[in-house]
C-alpha cells in the first residue's frame, strides 16, 4: 500500500502500524515526538495497535531548536 | 529583587522568556540558557528527521526550564491548532505560544486566524500565549478569547530593530488583564530594558542572543537589561519635563 508520510510516498506492506512504520524510519526514541494520521493526533500509547491503510497521510512531528 | 510574575497561576522569578532557535550548536545554547537565567524556554515543532543528534528536550531540562512549544511556521488556524495539539502529544505540556502568520516577508500575525485558532485551542483546554502585532484591539480581542497572555511584538521577528511603537505597547499593558509578554524584535539589553519599563511584564528574546557575536556575554547582558527595566518600572520614573528643574536648593542672594 502507499502511504503519504511527511510529504514523501511511500510503499509499505498491508500489515504496517504506526509502530512499525517508525522504527523502519530509525524513530525508535519517542521522546519529542508526535504523529498525526489524516489530521487526527494519535495517542503515543496506541501506536502500537494503530494499523495503517492505503491512502493515509501521516504527519510526524520532533521538537528542535526554535523561537 | 522585583515582583514575581505569573501566567495561568505559575510562578516565575525569571521576567525573560529563552527563544532556543539560531544557535549553532546546542552546548552553546545551554551555556546561554543558564546564564540567561530563564524558566521558560520555546521550542519549535518540525518534520522528523532520523539521522538528527542530540536533544534540546536534554538541554532544556539540564537547565530546568519549562519546555513552550510554538506553531512557528504555522499560516492558518488550522495547521497552528493541529501543530499545538501534536506539540501537547510530544511533550506532555498543554502550554502553547500560538503562532499564525501571514506572510513569509514581515513575520506578522495574521489577525482573524490567529483569534480564530485562539479561541479553539482554549476551548481545548491549552493555556495560550499568543504571538500578535502591536496592536491594542487584537490583544484585547485575545485576551476576551481566553488567553493566558498577550505577546506583542516590538518589530519583526529576527530585525532586531527594537520597540517600534512604544506608545501603543504602553496602551496595550495599560488595557491588558493577563500578562504581556513582549516576542519579537529585541536586538540588545536596552531594548529589553525599555519593554519592562513600559510595563510588559516579561520578555522573549531569541535571535538577539543566539545570533549575537558572544551569545553567552548577550544573555547575561540582555538578563541585566530586562531587570534593570523591570526595577525602573517598579521603583517609577520621574515625569518627564521640558524646562529645567534644580535639584539643589536656591542660592541665597545677599543683594
Amino acid at each position: 500500500m502507499r502511504l503519504v508520510v511527511n510529504g514523501a510516498t511511500r510503499e509499505l506492506p498491508e500489515t504496517v502500524t504506526l509502530n512499525s512504520l517508525l522504527s523502519e524510519m530509525g524513530i525508535d526514541q519517542p521522546r519529542g515526538i508526535a504523529v498525526a494520521v489524516d489530521g487526527e493526533v494519535v495517542a503515543r500509547g496506541t501506536w502500537d495497535r494503530t494499523r495503517l491503510r492505503d491512502g493515509q497521510r501521516i504527519k510526524i512531528l520532533r521538537a528542535v531548536q526554535g523561537g | 529583587m522585583t515582583e514575581k510574575f505569573q501566567i495561568a497561576g505559575r510562578i516565575f522569578e525569571s521576567r525573560l522568556l529563552f527563544g532556543t532557535g539560531g544557535f549553532t550548536s546546542l552546548q552553546v545554547m545551554g551555556q546561554a540558557l543558564s546564564e540567561s537565567e530563564s524558566q521558560i524556554a520555546t521550542v519549535a515543532m518540525r518534520r522528523v528527521d532520523p539521522l538528527a543528534r542530540g536533544s534540546i528536550l536534554d538541554v532544556i531540562e539540564a537547565a530546568g526550564c519549562d519546555i513552550l512549544p510554538n506553531t512557528a511556521g504555522c499560516y492558518t488556524a488550522a495547521d497552528a491548532v493541529l501543530t499545538a495539539q501534536m506539540a501537547r502529544e510530544a511533550l506532555d505540556t498543554n502550554w502553547i505560544k500560538l503562532e499564525v502568520i501571514g506572510d513569509d516577508r514581515t513575520l506578522f500575525p495574521d489577525g482573524p486566524e490567529l483569534i480564530r485558532a485562539a479561541r479553539q485551542l482554549v476551548e481545548e483546554g491549552f493555556v495560550v500565549l499568543p504571538y500578535c502585532n502591536d496592536d491594542p484591539i487584537l490583544a484585547r480581542r485575545l485576551e476576551d478569547a481566553g488567553c493566558a497572555a498577550v505577546m506583542p511584538l516590538g518589530s519583526p521577528i529576527g530585525s532586531g530593530a527594537g520597540i517600534r511603537n512604544p506608545y501603543n505597547i504602553a496602551i496595550i499593558v495599560e488595557g491588558a488583564s493577563v500578562p504581556v509578554v513582549l516576542d519579537a524584535g529585541i536586538g540588545t539589553a536596552s531594548d529589553a530594558a525599555l519593554a519592562m519599563e513600559l510595563g510588559c511584564d516579561a520578555v522573549l528574546v531569541a535571535s538577539a542572543i543566539s545570533k549575537a557575536k558572544d551569545p553567552i556575554g548577550m544573555a547575561r547582558s540582555i538578563r541585566l537589561g530586562c531587570e534593570a527595566g523591570r526595577l525602573s518600572y517598579e521603583s517609577g520614573r520621574i515625569p518627564q519635563r521640558l524646562y529645567a528643574l534644580g535639584s539643589s536648593p536656591p542660592l541665597e542672594l545677599d543683594d
